[in-house]
């Protein structure tokens, strides 16, 4: 066994209560009305190209990004549009999203349906970020970043390591670890596709040490592998995080305000990894996904593979209903996920999880005064001193927070984790840097 | 679904550490000095910090409620804390109603006059023993020699440190007051006189490890006093051993344990940051020595404290923690 990486500076260590690491992905078929959101992304929201009444086949282009930080969104499944309307999604607005009314299982017959798994790659640099564009490819552990514009190495840097995301250290989530386990022979093939984008030769697997079969079996498919390696990490939050991830695999800091490629270094999911696969091999867009459904109350914690659109009261079902004492669910993991209002909005392409929090453990505890221990400012992997940030927060002082680099905070959520007192330091520190990210935007326009 | 969900931002889990497990976590960690000082000094030192504590509780409670017309916060169990540790550094046949006035010091002046937990400057502990050194200087320096359970009535005299301070003072060498003072072993164990909680150097370590594995504190500070306070009265010794006292006798002797361990890592009043800590731990190291050297009193680790606590505003504002991207910008 190799030694065990991570990075050097702050995190926490949540209880893992990895329920469903046990359970094989189940593909999970949807039927009746489903909302495809046109906004799944980070950047511009895509543009409607169906109409009303247009019958769509699975994979038919239903939404094109518009410029360049933007995703394709495409039918995943078939049927007749309904209508486009604005529909409630996880973010708690309504969304312009394209209704459909299911009608069989008809795709698009570009689409190689085949398990039959193709390694050689025929497709030349170009031609992968192209397709991977054209899919509507998005980073699936949740940030959904366009994965075409991290391909596109910008001018005067270059990329030198492709590192693979498979740490998955939110507490919970157990889909990338099923993923590796298998889908395995596929995502090593992607892994091959994106080193070829990048031009890359050297590529590194991030798995935490709770998933040893997931390291053992990545060891075993990439012994043969030039350039590929798998690296174990300690189990330590946010380990998953971009930055930390680079730090503990490379030992490089990505500068503040900068970017991975600024070190060299590119980070994919697995998630997105196997997406790339399936676009560029079987000419497959993004249209569906691997979803955890787990909670402590939840009678079957699962992994299902579902279309996006499904509704996530369909997962909470087939996982054996939504328990009794339910207070919360939350899409995502219990660190960096999000709480929802309803229970009939579509999985969209970042939805790593649904965790359902029985009532008990659903509320905050009362806010106490700070007795300045310190623990925020120890667990800060971003060497951040969150007391700070809050009280700055909620005294509006806002030059002063960004002085003190908070638009450098990665919402990790681990100062508000470990805070004795219960308070809402996260909280503060996101209402800074929407202050501080308006008043970087005023001043850049009164710049121009 | 007729039920409603809750709905929050971002993180869904929260650690299991609460202001009370933190305290106490403080209390157990000072569990062995305690016995240690009822195994020296009696039956004392066992009630005497249980009353400091009721003492403690009670006035913060009536300060909050009456004084203040807020929800007293007495669960949070600072207030249990501080009077613990004021009753250690005192010696163990202090009267009671000294006890009370130092108590009433403590929280009233010390904590509450600033708002409660949380924004007071000084440790309150230590402001309310500065007052009683001050106000009752026979009383508070009455120490009682230790004895074991079986003798009640203990005899007093001076503590090491201050044997030393009252030789040098009559300008006698360092280096022919050995024969008096306590070797360092007995010191370590807690055979010397002092306050009830300073005594026994390995309690409190053992202390010091318990909070350690708690990860209540850092070892940061205590650390770096004690480093700071052999190295520089090493370095004295090592010029002129006549005149100085051993660097092993400095660590051992006084309050130093007490004050590295417990009261200088007072969350409140000390920095937030690990190189604050440093700096912090430092200052107080240096001070103790200076004071223990040529200050006009025996022991300085109290005052040290107390100076220090008033350099953390400056600290915080000024020492930074080493931000993530920070290196080479622009390499």
């Amino acid at each position: 066994m190799q030694k065990l990486k991570t990075f050097p500076k702050g995190g926490v260590h949540p209880p893992e209560h990895k329920l469903s690491a046990g359970s094989p992905i189940e593909t999970l078929p949807v039927s009746g009305r489903v909302a495809i959101p046109v906004v799944q992304h980070l950047g511009a929201p895509a543009e409607p190209v169906v109409q009303r009444g247009e019958e769509v086949k699975v994979g038919q282009l239903l939404a094109k990004g518009t410029g360049f930080v933007s995703a394709n969104v495409h039918a995943p499944v078939s049927g007749k549009v309904f209508r486009i309307d604005k529909k409630f999604d996880a973010s708690g607005y309504k969304r312009t999203s394209v209704i459909i009314d299911i009608n069989g299982d008809d795709w698009d017959p570009e689409i190689d349906r085949s398990t039959t798994l193709r390694k050689e790659i025929t497709a030349s640099r170009e031609e992968i970020i192209e397709k991977v564009q054209a899919a509507g490819i998005v980073g699936m552990g949740g940030a959904t970043f366009p994965t075409h514009v991290k391909l596109n190495v910008p001018r005067g840097k270059k990329a030198d390591i492709l590192i693979i995301n498979g740490v998955e250290c939110e507490p919970f989530l157990t889909a990338d670890h099923r993923l590796m386990l298998e889908r395995g022979e596929e995502l090593v093939v992607g892994i091959r596709i994106l080193m070829k984008a990048l031009a890359v030769t050297t590529a590194v697997i991030g798995i935490e040490n709770n998933k040893p079969d997931a390291i053992d079996h990545l060891t075993k498919l990439t012994a043969d592998e030039p350039g590929i390696t798998v690296q174990p990490l300690k189990v330590k939050y946010p380990q998953g995080g971009e930055k930390q991830l680079i730090k503990a695999i490379t030992g490089r800091e990505v500068p503040s305000g900068g970017l991975p490629v600024d070190v060299g270094a590119v980070v994919h999911n697995v998630g997105t990894t196997l997406a790339a696969y399936e676009a560029v091999q079987k000419n497959k867009p993004l249209i569906e996904r691997i979803v955890t459904v787990t909670g402590k109350s939840v009678a079957k914690p699962s992994n299902f593979l579902v279309r996006i659109g499904t509704p996530i009261s369909a997962l909470i079902d087939a996982a054996g209903g939504l328990p009794e004492d339910t207070g919360k669910v939350v899409l995502g993991g219990p660190m960096m996920g999000k709480a929802v209002s309803k229970l009939d909005i579509p999985v969209t392409k970042g939805t790593s999880g649904v965790l359902i929090i029985p009532d008990n453990e659903a509320h905050r505890a009362p806010v106490e005064p700070c007795i300045r221990c310190a623990k925020c400012v120890s667990v800060c992997p971003m060497g951040l001193e969150p007391y700070l940030l809050m009280d700055l927060g909620v005294y509006e002082k806002f030059e002063r927070a960004q002085n003190e680099r908070v638009m450098d905070c990665i919402e990790c959520g681990s100062c508000s984790y470990i805070c004795p007192a219960d308070r809402p330091l996260l909280d503060y520190i996101r209402l800074d840097k929407l202050r501080v990210g308006e008043m970087i935007r005023k001043a850049r326009q009164a710049a121009k | 679904m007729d039920k409603l969900l809750t709905v929050s931002m971002s993180p869904h889990a929260h650690g299991r550490d609460t202001t009370p497990k933190l305290m106490l976590g403080v209390v157990i960690a000072l569990l062995p000095a305690w016995a240690a000082s009822v195994w020296f000094f009696g039956w004392g030192a066992l009630y005497v910090p249980v009353l400091s504590v009721l003492f403690s509780v009670i006035f913060e409670y009536l300060i909050a409620k009456y004084l203040l017309k807020k929800e007293p916060s007495i669960r949070d169990g600072s207030a249990v804390v501080t009077g613990l540790l004021l009753a250690f550094t005192l010696p163990v046949n202090i009267p009671v109603w000294i006890l009370a006035i130092g108590t009433l010091v403590a929280i009233g002046v010390g904590k509450m006059s600033f708002g409660g937990l949380g924004t007071n400057p000084f440790n309150p502990a230590l402001v309310g023993r500065v007052f009683l050194f001050i106000s009752f200087p026979v009383q508070m320096t009455s120490w009682p020699l230790p004895k074991g359970f079986a003798t009640a009535d203990a005899v007093t005299g001076a503590t090491p440190l201050g044997l030393l301070k009252e030789g040098m003072r009559q300008g006698e060498h360092v280096a022919n007051m050995v024969r008096e003072l306590p070797t360092n072993y007995d010191m370590f164990m807690g055979h010397m006189g002092g306050s009830m909680g300073e005594v026994a150097a390995v309690a409190l370590l053992l202390g010091f490890l318990y909070l350690l594995w708690r990860r209540i504190i850092t070892w940061h500070i205590p650390v770096t006093i004690l480093t700071t306070v052999f190295l520089f009265s090493g370095l004295m010794w090592l010029i002129n051993p006549a005149d100085n006292a051993s660097p092993v006798f400095h660590l051992l002797s006084g309050g130093l344990m007490l004050g590295a361990i417990f009261m200088a890592t007072d969350y409140v009043t000390s920095p937030m940051t690990p190189q604050g800590m440093v700096w912090y731990g430092v200052g107080i190291g240096l001070l103790t020595v200076i004071i223990r050297r040529w200050g006009a009193y025996p022991e300085g680790v109290q005052f040290a404290i107390l100076i220090m606590n008033a350099f953390v505003p400056l600290i915080n504002m000024y020492v930074k923690p080493k931000r993530f991207g920070e290196v080479k910008k622009n390499g």
